[in-house]
């Protein structure tokens, strides 16, 4: 197949990158609501002890 | 433990990242046989790339599990795995972009390399229920390494099979003599694999740091309820 012009590659280009980026900050958003409920836990049974 | 040099790590892989996306669409040249649409490749190919290197090191650090019997290993090794899977779903979604896009097909079945790769992602995906369905957890890390090993083993072997197979229906970028690409496109490449391997360490050592205080944790929770019965 010929080159596509520019303005459609541009949709395809930009999906791909959007797809890298997505996965990556679901990713990272994951994580961190893991880091989040390991900060409460942690908190509630320092209180706990107290 | 594992949180240990995470911070300069992830500076690193910003700036890579960045430094490989100015590279990509500021000084990368347009492919003169397919255009704007090869920018895909600076991002599909290092995903692949890192993504079937995490396999192999994932059945590196069973190796390392099942000859010293540290538990440690086995986590690292399942991390590694699990951080190659969410790469995997990128280099699957991105080639089936960059195929309808040249191709006009969101998948083609005769493509040796996509097929190969779709092979070696759905081996791994029979990692988790393997690994999920083992309770004991020392069978489990013993028997989830065993798999690691043997897939791992069987990545670089799939890799070589589909290079003597077929060498010219995909575009070959890595050979002996460092393939067809310019300078200035290698040199983007390059950085561009860089900046996925150094992300894929970062956000694997951030997930080690987790779920080794997620283990911490109930530890100390288990401690804790033992001495309240107590």
């Amino acid at each position: 197949m010929p080159a596509l012009p520019l303005d459609e590659a541009g949709k395809y280009v930009a999906g791909a990158y959007l797809v890298f980026l997505t996965l990556i900050v679901v990713y990272v958003a994951i994580i961190a609501a893991k880091v989040a409920r390991i900060d409460r836990e942690l908190t509630r049974l320092a209180e706990e002890d107290e | 433990m594992y949180s240990k040099g995470l911070v300069p790590l992830a500076v690193a892989s910003v700036v890579t990242i960045a430094a490989a996306m100015a590279l990509i669409f500021f000084y990368a040249p347009l492919d003169a046989d397919q255009g704007f649409i090869q920018k895909i490749f600076y991002v599909h190919v290092p995903m692949a790339i890192v993504a079937l290197g995490g396999f192999v090191a994932g059945g590196i650090m069973a190796i390392k599990h099942l000859r010293s019997g540290d538990r440690s290993w086995d986590l690292r090794s399942y991390v590694a795995i699990h951080m190659s899977i969410i790469l995997g779903v990128g280099v699957l979604i991105t080639g089936a972009i960059w195929a309808k896009a040249s191709w006009g097909h969101w998948w083609v079945w005769d493509e040796p390399v996509l097929v190969s790769f779709l092979v070696v992602f759905l081996l791994y995906c029979v990692y988790y229920p393997l690994r999920f369905s083992i309770e004991d957890p020392e069978r489990q890390a013993r028997y989830s390494s065993v798999f690691a090993i043997a897939a791992g083993a069987f990545v670089p072997l799939n890799f070589m099979a589909v290079r003597l197979a077929e060498a010219y229906t995909h575009p070959r970028v890595l050979s002996q003599t460092g393939g067809s690409l310019p300078g200035d496109m290698r040199l983007t490449f390059l950085v561009s694999i860089v900046a996925m391997t150094l992300l894929f360490v970062t956000l694997w050592k951030l997930e080690l740091t987790a779920k080794h205080a997620s283990l911490a944790l109930k530890k100390l929770k288990r401690r804790l309820d033992a001495r309240v019965a107590a």
